[in-house]
Parts: structure tokens; sequence; C-alpha cells
């Protein structure tokens, strides 16, 4: 087994009217995830916004501490381990929110995902072609506020496919992404998953990258719904009830 | 003059040379002649009344450099060098200037550099001056350049001035006038550790018809070092200015940033921006996510934002 999560739980305190005291509440964000994922396999996390997907991810990569429970990679347990070290072993994540650098140009990027300072030009341009992006007009450019959203969430994920990972976990790679590059996108997706062995996880709700899924998680209130192969899932979720399905039949009569 | 060990790694840092440059140069070490070259266009004379030097370059003069390098290495020598530079009309040059300075004592070693530019009508100069210093010795190293440029008609002038370690203090004034039609660029780049200290004054006045100016400031400041920045940019006619200040701050370091912008022109448009943060925190997790520890994710995110 790639990963294996076991009764995860992280907890946040809201704090109404911004004091602390008795009045403090606490609010489950994750309350006990179990998830098996396995190698060679494509899995779309979905469900409605706060339901706790990034905080899922996140945690995998470890950018969030949870309270309690396990996450085994490849056997391994990681909650110990720091995100520098997650990510040597070979977990990668796209962010949902990619940050933006002044003065470090896309080429440096790619080339720091890949772990190798002779990344030639022809080869950084290949990860950029597979997200939609002409390479020869970006490879110099600066990944600063001069790019748009789309183009900066395009780059992200080119440096996920970059690390060539074991574990690939992309955000919502779709938002503010148009709809000819998403088209180009959901390929890319596809032959990653035809032609590797890595796990990949998507967090999405379009139902193009839902098509080309193997199991579908759906998570709503910080608890998984449901999970289960692609065919079993989605027909549910189009006649199911509840507020995720409702959510979910809007995102994907769009 | 020989050059050591020491020396050639002073010239590499502050003027990249591995060997004697090609074209024009002026290497100048503890105050005496290392080596000069004159060219055909560009004649180098040391001045009779001060320490210094006169670079003349002659109308027309295309693709060729000048290097004129300063290194100090022995402790407790301070200095005050006069170099004038006289460019023509329609000339298109490189001038690499910095200062070097390898403390290895307790004196305080201090390099005051006054280059003063004319330039001519429809030329193009990039100025690049770098200043660095090392040593083990507690000696002080201390530059404090000044440069005054007059851009003449249709110039343009684009000066990168970088100060990337080891200067324990430094206080530097940059005054430029920018003539009809002419553009002056100031790219700076600066970054302190330690308790050191760097005060960057600029003065741009744009004082001819359809001049445009042009401050892009880019600092680090880390430890308890203490940063000051003054960049002025004065409309005299119609004309366009620009001054960008933005800063890294660390650990327990200060940074002033008081950019002002002064018009006397109803043609006049200048902008200021100015900045002063932390690296984000973002920034770091992406870089880890990426297989850096905290530490590379940190200088490459500096390296970038100083490149």
């Amino acid at each position: 087994m790639m990963l294996q999560i076991r009764n995860l739980r992280y907890t946040v305190s809201d704090m109404p009217d911004g004091r602390r005291g008795a009045a403090e509440k606490e609010r489950d964000i994750l309350d006990g995830i179990d998830l098996d994922i396995d190698a060679g396999t494509l899995t779309v996390l979905t469900g409605p916004n706060g339901g706790g997907k990034s905080t899922l991810a996140k945690a995998v990569m470890g950018l969030v501490t949870p309270d309690s429970g396990s996450i085994l990679f490849e056997g391994r347990d990681i909650m110990p381990l720091g995100v520098t070290e997650r990510a040597r072993l070979g977990i990668s994540y796209g962010f949902q929110q990619p940050p933006r650098f002044k003065g470090i140009r896309v080429r440096d990027l790619i080339e720091i995902a890949s772990g190798r300072d002779d990344l030639s030009a022809a080869d950084c341009c290949r990860y950029l072609n597979k997200v939609g992006l002409c390479a020869g007009d970006y490879i110099d450019r600066e990944v600063d506020t001069s790019l748009s959203g789309g183009e900066v969430k395009r780059i992200e994920i080119a440096t996920v496919l970059a690390r060539g990972a074991k574990l690939m976990i992309f955000d919502e790679p779709e938002a503010g992404i148009d709809l000819w590059s998403f088209a180009r996108l959901t390929d890319t997706f596809s032959e990653l998953h035809r032609k590797s062995d890595a796990a990949i996880v998507i967090i999405s709700h379009q139902e193009r990258i839902m098509n080309i899924a193997d199991s579908i998680a759906v998570l709503a209130g910080g608890r998984i719904e449901k999970y289960g192969r692609r065919d079993e899932i989605f027909p549910s979720i189009l006649s199911g009830s509840g507020s995720y399905c409702d959510y979910l039949k809007e995102e994907c009569g769009k | 003059m020989s050059l050591t060990r020491t020396d050639l790694k002073l010239l590499r840092e502050i003027a990249e040379l591995e060997k004697t440059p090609e074209g024009a140069y002026n290497i100048r070490k503890n105050g005496e002649p290392a080596g000069r070259a004159s060219t055909e266009n560009i004649t180098i004379s040391p001045k009779s009344d001060r320490p210094g030097i006169d670079i003349t370059v002659k109308d027309g003069t295309k693709n060729e450099s000048v290097h004129i390098p300063v290194i100090l290495t022995r402790t407790g020598y301070t200095e005050s060098v006069y170099n004038d530079f006289y460019i023509g009309d329609g000339c298109d040059v490189l001038i690499v200037a910095g200062c070097g300075i390898h403390n290895g004592g307790c004196g305080t070693t201090q390099h005051d550099g006054i280059h003063t530019f004319h330039i001519g009508k429809n030329s193009r100069v990039r100025y690049v001056e770098k200043h660095y210093g090392e040593g083990k010795g507690t000696g002080e190293k201390i530059m404090n350049p000044k440069t005054v440029a007059y851009v003449g008609e249709g110039s343009f002038l684009q000066m990168d001035t970088s100060q990337i370690g080891g200067v324990d203090s430094t206080d530097r004034m940059t005054e430029i006038h920018v003539g009809k039609d002419a553009e002056a660029v100031v790219n700076e780049k600066l970054m302190t550790h330690g308790s050191q200290t760097a005060d960057s004054g600029m003065e741009i006045d744009l004082e001819g018809e359809g001049s445009s100016g042009r401050v892009i400031s880019r600092s680090v400041a880390k430890d308890s070092s203490v940063q000051k920045f003054f960049p002025k940019m004065v409309g005299k006619a119609a004309c366009f200015g620009h001054v960008q200040c933005d800063s890294i701050i660390m650990n327990d370091a200060k940074i002033s940033s008081i950019p002002a912008i002064s018009a006397e022109s109803i043609d006049a448009v200048l902008i200021h921006e100015a900045a002063i943060g932390k690296i984000a925190g973002d920034q770091l997790l992406k870089l880890m996510t990426l297989g850096l520890d905290e530490t590379q994710a940190e200088e490459r995110i500096l390296e970038g934002f100083l490149s």
C-alpha cells in the first residue's frame, strides 16, 4: 500500500467575535479519516468546500500537523517527518494557491523540482507543454505578479510533474484554468496515470477529472462519506441526496 | 606590481576578472597603480592634483569596455579617490568599477570613491559597480561611494550597483541629472548581515523635456544590521519617474525606506512604491515540498530576490 491513513483528526478553535475563553468552540476539520491509496491508481477527492479535502492533502505533505491518527507511506510512519523529508521520500503536492517568487524564473523552479542542476531547456519545456504552456514564452519569465493566476497554477502543476514523485497530490488543478488548457491537463493526468506507477490524488469537482479516476472519495464535514470505484461512486453522487450531492450536481452541470 | 591570490579573488568578486581585462583598464591596489591600459578610443590618465584618474571616451566609441577595479588589502589604509569620466557623443560603452577590501588586521580599511560621469549626446552607458569585503580581522571595512552623473540629450545610463556581503558600513550617495529625452536607470542590490549598517541616498533630477528615470532597489537585511534608503526623484520638466524599493527583513534587522517624489512641473509624472516584509511562509513551504530544506529554501529565495 502506498498510503495508509488511519483515524486522522485535526481540530481548530473557532473564536466567536474574536474573543477567547468559555465561548471558544472546537471545530473538527478532519474527523477520523481512514483512507488507503494504492500505487498506480488515480483517486479523485471531492466534496463541498470546507469538507476537509485540502487539509487532508496538506496533512499528508506535512504542511498541516494533525492532532492524532497515523499516516503510513510505503509502510513507514511519516507523522514525525517534516515537509522536506516527506518530499525526499517521494510525496509531492501542488498548491491550490501557489506562491509567487520575485526573481525566480520558471526554469529555476522546474529545475529545483526535478532535483537536477543540469536539466536541459528541452526537458524543462516538456513539462511546460504538458500543462498547455508554450514553453519558449515562459521558461525565462519570473514566477512573479507578471503572470496570471492561471499561468502560475499551470506552472505549479508542472513542478509536481517534474518531481516525478511516487505520490502526487494536486489540489484543485482546474481552478483558474481556461477550458482549452483544462482539456489538455486532463489528457496529461490520463497519460501520467497510464505511463507511471505513481499514486495520483486529485482534489477536484470536475466531471471530466472524475471520468479518468479509478476511485472517488467524497469528503464532507471532515469525514469520508463515500469511497469506492468510480463506476460505483459517480452515479451515486449524481443521483444521491445531501448537500454535497446537490453541490456536485451543480458543478457537473456547468 | 604583481597580484597575489587574495588580489585575484577580490578582482573576481568585484569585476568577474580572471585575468587582465580586455580593452581599457586601471587596477588600483592599496593606492598604487597595479596595471593600466588605454585604447585607441579610451584614454586613462592619472590626475595631477589629487588621487584618481580621468577616463576619456572618444565620440562614437562602440562596444568597448573600461574596467577600473580598486582593491585594498592593507589593514588601516584609508583613501579617497576621484575618478572622472568624459564620455563623448554616440558612444556605447560598459564601465565596470567596484572595490574589494580584504582586511586581515584590526585597523579600519576604508575606500571612498567619488565618480563623476559627463555623458554626451545619444550615448549608452552601462556602469556596473560592486562592493565586497572579506577578511577575518577585527578591523572595519568601510566604503562610502559617491556617484554623480550628467546624462546628456538622448543618452541612456544604466547603473547596476551591488553590495552583497562583507562591508561593515556604507554611506552611499548617487546623484543623477537627466537631460532632454535622456533616461537613467538605477538597479541597486544590497545585503547586510551581522551588525553592518548601510545608508543609501539617491537623487535623480529629471531636468530635460521627455526625460525619464527609474530606481529599482532590492535589499535584504539579516541579523541585527540596519539599512536606510532615501531615494528621491525630482521632476523638473515633462518627464516620467518611478521609484521602487523592495526589502526583505530578517532576524533583528531594521530597515527604513523613505522614497520621495517631488514635482516642479505640471507635466511631471512620478510614482513611488516601497515594501518591506519577511520571506513569505508559503514561499518557504513550496520550496520545501520540492525537496529543499528550510535553509536551502531561504537561500534560494534571497538569491532570486537579489538576482
